[in-house]
């Protein structure tokens, strides 16, 4: 099943030590598990895992306009951010459909680092998009992808099992969530960022050569053990993610779906003057969204999966986004695009799990809260 | 390899093993089969009662990230339903060949295990 056209991440070698089964996703060669999902996934929400996520795209932007530039670019605001800290934020076509899902890094107000979905499927698409829309910025766009490696420490004891070897402008114990600072971890130079996308505490660790990463890598693992450090894979990614409740591009959100449909209206900012997007998002907000993504419950029955139909009556109301057993909560979850009048709390609904029409019901978001909201 | 393929037992291509005892056939996946699959989260119902022919699809099985059909590896009647593996679908992964089983079917042609593999054959089959 070798797919020689796959890109490896500079962590492919450790992957293949620590025996990972692996799977391509998103033009790499990635791993999806190593002990099992299940494990991993209680691992990171009960002590430490660790995560390659070396795929994910790192897009720079430098100049005298990034500010003005960037805010022009994403429906959040970005133009009041301090320095060293990081904004969640749609990107969107004129249409008021996503290009991506980005996090926005900004170093100062010349320097804004976006963090993209994985390459080169999407940091490609996104680092055209970027470059295309700043000709008229005093800009130049700079796409780091191949350079950067990246993993994200997730846990409740990934503070106590980073803190003694980070060595930077500030303690990490000091470091709040959604900020991020320069220093040296295990000797390597690094950013490191108080974010992660599994809703527990934890951190994402950039460093800016491939070689350093895999140090890091290494050392997570010896300093680790004693914290029951397990390295974790895209399996658990998406579990941790979806009990959460934290969209995942191309299954919640995409090209088609606007951030008024799925809850992430409070990053569309309507009173900034102007962004990509804006007079679209304008037009819907006035007219009326037609569906929402909501939170499904199924009792039994199986697990529903992207593009599985949903149905009330006789009638079609929308199709599932993502689905998964959820490993704490021990709960068969899904998320839903659904039309309007469909998307009350306790509505019930049918979804469509080969040839069979399972009860289900609307519930609320998150399913299991991220640690910043527990 | 001792507790990956059990001797004693019939297997399918498909991954299947049975166990006869009598006229009795026990039914489940194999240690290979699970290992694939990985964390399995949901087995379907099987009736009891309902008649198969051999390569009939005896139920559907998902793991957090798959989903695959088992198949019934002989023909025969249902009589018999692991309503504790339905209830906790882990135990596929931790005792294939024991708490493990999926039904148990009163086979109507006996024959037809001859037409399945042995351990050792299964064995060369899943060679790695």
């Amino acid at each position: 099943m070798q797919d020689n056209n796959l890109l490896k991440t500079p962590l492919h070698e450790e992957h293949i030590r620590f025996k990972a089964r692996m799977i391509p996703f998103d033009g790499f060669d990635m791993p999806v598990q190593y002990s099992g999902i299940i494990d991993e996934h209680i691992a990171v929400r009960e002590k430490v895992g660790i995560f390659d996520v070396s795929h994910m795209g790192e897009i720079e932007v430098k100049g005298p306009d990034a500010l003005s530039f960037v805010d022009y670019l994403v429906t959040n605001r970005i133009s009041d951010m301090k320095d060293e800290s990081i904004r969640y934020s749609p990107m969107c076509y004129p249409h008021g459909g996503q290009v991506d899902d980005i996090f926005i890094y900004k170093v100062n107000n010349h320097f804004i680092l976006l963090v993209v979905n994985g390459a080169p499927n999407y940091s490609e698409k996104d680092e055209q998009w970027i470059r295309e829309h700043s000709r008229d910025f005093d800009v130049e766009i700079f796409n780091k992808t191949s350079e950067y490696g990246e993993v994200a420490i997730q846990g409740p004891l990934a503070e106590k099992m980073l803190s003694p070897f980070f060595k930077g402008e500030i303690n990490l114990i000091d470091l709040k969530r959604f900020k991020f600072c320069y220093g040296t971890l295990f000797g390597k130079d690094v950013l490191i960022s108080r974010t992660g996308y599994t809703g527990e505490d934890g951190f994402e660790i950039y460093t800016f050569c491939g070689d350093d990463i895999v140090e890091i890598w290494q050392k997570s693992f010896q300093e680790g053990e004693k914290y029951g450090i397990k390295p974790c894979g895209l399996g658990a990614r998406d579990t941790t993610r979806f009990e959460v409740s934290y969209w995942l591009y191309g299954n919640d959100i995409g090209e088609n779906i606007n951030p008024l449909e799925t809850g992430q209206e409070w990053t569309v900012k309507f009173d900034k003057d102007n962004f990509i997007g804006k007079d679209a998002l304008l037009k819907i907000r006035e007219a009326g969204i037609k569906r929402r993504l909501v939170g499904l419950f199924i009792p039994q029955g199986g697990i529903p999966r992207n593009g599985m139909e949903v149905w009330n009556d006789n009638q079609k109301i929308g199709f599932i986004t993502s689905g998964s057993y959820c490993p704490t909560l021990k709960k068969v979850y899904a998320m839903a695009l659904l039309n309007l009048p469909y998307t009350q709390i306790g509505q019930k609904v049918r979804v469509l799990i080969r040839d069979k029409e399972i009860p289900a019901e609307v519930v609320n978001m998150p399913f299991l809260a991220p640690i910043n909201k527990r | 390899m001792s507790n990956k393929i059990l001797e004693g037992l019939y297997y399918s291509k498909s991954d299947e093993w049975v166990k006869v005892e009598n006229d009795v056939a026990a039914i489940g996946i194999t240690f290979y089969a699970q290992d694939q699959l990985g964390d399995i989260v949901y087995l379907e119902e099987v009736k009891t009662g309902i008649r198969l022919k051999k390569g009939d699809t005896l139920t559907t099985i998902e793991s957090v990230k798959a989903v695959a059909e088992v198949f019934s590896p002989i023909s025969g009647e249902v009589i018999e339903v692991n309503a504790d593996v339905i209830n906790d679908p882990s135990q596929i992964n931790q005792d294939p060949y024991g708490n493990g089983w999926f039904v148990k079917i009163k086979m109507s042609q006996p024959d037809e295990t001859k037409e399945l593999m042995s351990a050792a054959d299964y064995s060369e089959y899943r060679k790695e």
